[in-house]
């Protein structure tokens, strides 16, 4: 499934700063869906090079981290649990950096 | 492509905006936990910040107000706001940006590209003061000094001074700074952990300093930090958010994180500490430190010198430990005043951090 994934705040600090990351994930066997949960497991492995704790707390992102489907807050929409479809827009933003 | 998603989410059934029952929701404020969309969140996010400046009466008509600009996404979004706020509703002021150049390599001189672009986006004349000018020592090369052990206690204190003297170069009436309420319900939290029953009493002001020469005031102390962030990327506001790099202000970190687990439980638990704090009431009978002026530079201080005269000092002479933690001041022979000071006065000694900016 092709996603674009947009990191800001400070966020792309952990994944070599760059900001915008067009991604292919593959589904796992057998999934037809492809939900935020397991694109965060995805993108923990793949695109952050360090200090994943920044980024992620437990299964979901770290409080503080705003996330964004298609430019709607993911707090709509069920958060972990948000259904991705083809070519949708993820934005993470820190919002625990200065001010 | 914003009419295209609308159509969508009425067919699918994807929320719409519960103001205007119109547009795709497009957030969930945490202040109400309504679903808005963009255009409605713009419009409440703007009136409820005209409302606490015209409720707290925080500018007069012709006032000339410095705002406290670090490049960041709070003190951005305030000069964006207040900036429109000033024309919309015919407030009168004479805005002007007011940065602080810290001296540090890769940080600062980064973040201030940021308020060079802002000075030319929203038209608001830029001043900027540097520690090198004002105390004649750089942060970085105050690091090379003394390490990074009590570097933020120079930085918060200079900075906290630096912005005050800016702000008479620019003879303003007023500052504004760009503290929002997560960030005063973490300032709350941290004068309770440390005891600082003074600065308790006046971290939820949403103006300060009124008997001294420039007051200072907080215009976002209700606006939510989520709000500023979404705003700022809905807005596409051009602002900087990098840590500063000498800053690893870990106490302050783990206040800020149990504030955003707060908020993740219960998003009005921020509002609900700022009222805690604002209902404090120290006993008449406590005594408080008193305000004076330092006897060097007329700065306000409760001490003989103040905080950044004790702290200069220091580094001036070599000696850069002077002022840090619980020992006191000089006396007169330049000897370290190691007497442990009594009850109330130990208190103004701590500091606030970046926050008391």
């Amino acid at each position: 499934m092709q996603l674009t994934l947009e990191f800001g705040g400070g966020l792309e600090l952990l994944c070599d700063s760059v900001k915008i990351h067009n991604i292919n994930v593959q589904l796992k066997n057998g999934e037809e869906k492809l939900t935020m949960r397991d694109l965060l497991a995805w993108v923990r492995t793949n695109l952050v090079r360090e200090r994943p704790e920044m980024f992620m707390k437990g299964d979901s992102v770290r409080p503080g981290v705003l996330v964004l489907v298609n430019d709607c807050d993911w707090e709509l929409s069920g958060q972990l649990d948000t259904t991705l479809e083809e070519k949708d827009v993820v934005v993470f933003i820190s919002t625990l950096h200065g001010g | 492509m914003e009419e295209a998603a609308d159509a969508k989410a009425r067919k699918t059934g994807v929320r719409l905006c519960c103001l205007c029952d119109q547009r795709r929701a497009a957030l969930k404020r945490p202040k109400t936990l309504e679903q808005i969309c963009r255009e409605c969140f713009y419009k409440v996010f703007e009136e409820e910040i005209h409302q606490v400046i015209v409720e707290n009466q925080l500018f007069k008509p012709g006032d000339r107000v410095a705002i406290g600009a670090s490049g960041g996404k709070d003190s951005t979004v305030l000069a964006y706001v207040l900036s429109e706020l000033n024309h919309r509703h015919n407030y009168g002021l004479d805005l002007f940006l007011l940065s602080v150049d810290e001296g540090i390599t890769g940080y600062r001189d980064d973040s201030l590209e940021t308020v060079k672009r802002n000075e030319i986006q929203y038209g608001l004349p830029l001043k900027i003061v540097s520690y090198k000018d004002l105390y004649g020592w750089t942060m970085d090369e105050i690091v090379k000094m003394i390490g990074l052990k009590n570097n933020c206690t120079f930085c918060g204190v200079f900075r906290r001074q630096a912005l005050d003297r800016g702000a008479a170069l620019l003879k303003v009436d007023k500052v504004a700074t760009g503290h929002n309420a997560d960030d005063i319900a973490e300032t709350v939290l941290l004068n309770i952990l440390r005891g600082d029953i003074a600065r308790l009493s006046r971290c939820t002001s949403i103006t300060t300093g009124e008997d001294g020469p420039i007051p200072r005031c907080k215009p976002f102390k209700y606006t939510y930090e989520k709000e500023i962030v979404m705003y700022a990327y809905f807005k596409r506001l051009d602002y900087f958010s990098t840590e500063c790099i000498y800053s690893p202000n870990a106490y302050r970190g783990f206040a800020r994180e149990f504030i955003k687990d707060l908020e993740s439980i219960r998003p009005r638990a921020i509002l609900d500490i700022i009222k805690s704090g604002e209902d404090f009431r120290i006993s008449t009978n406590t005594k408080m430190p008193e305000q004076g002026t330092c006897e060097r530079c007329g700065y306000i201080s409760s001490q003989k010198w103040c905080k950044a005269c004790v702290l200069l000092e220091g580094l001036n002479r070599g000696l850069p430990k002077l002022g840090i933690g619980r020992s006191r001041g000089l006396d007169n022979d330049g000897r370290k005043d190691v007497k442990h000071s009594t009850g109330t006065k130990n208190i103004e000694s701590k500091q606030c951090g970046t926050l008391d900016f």
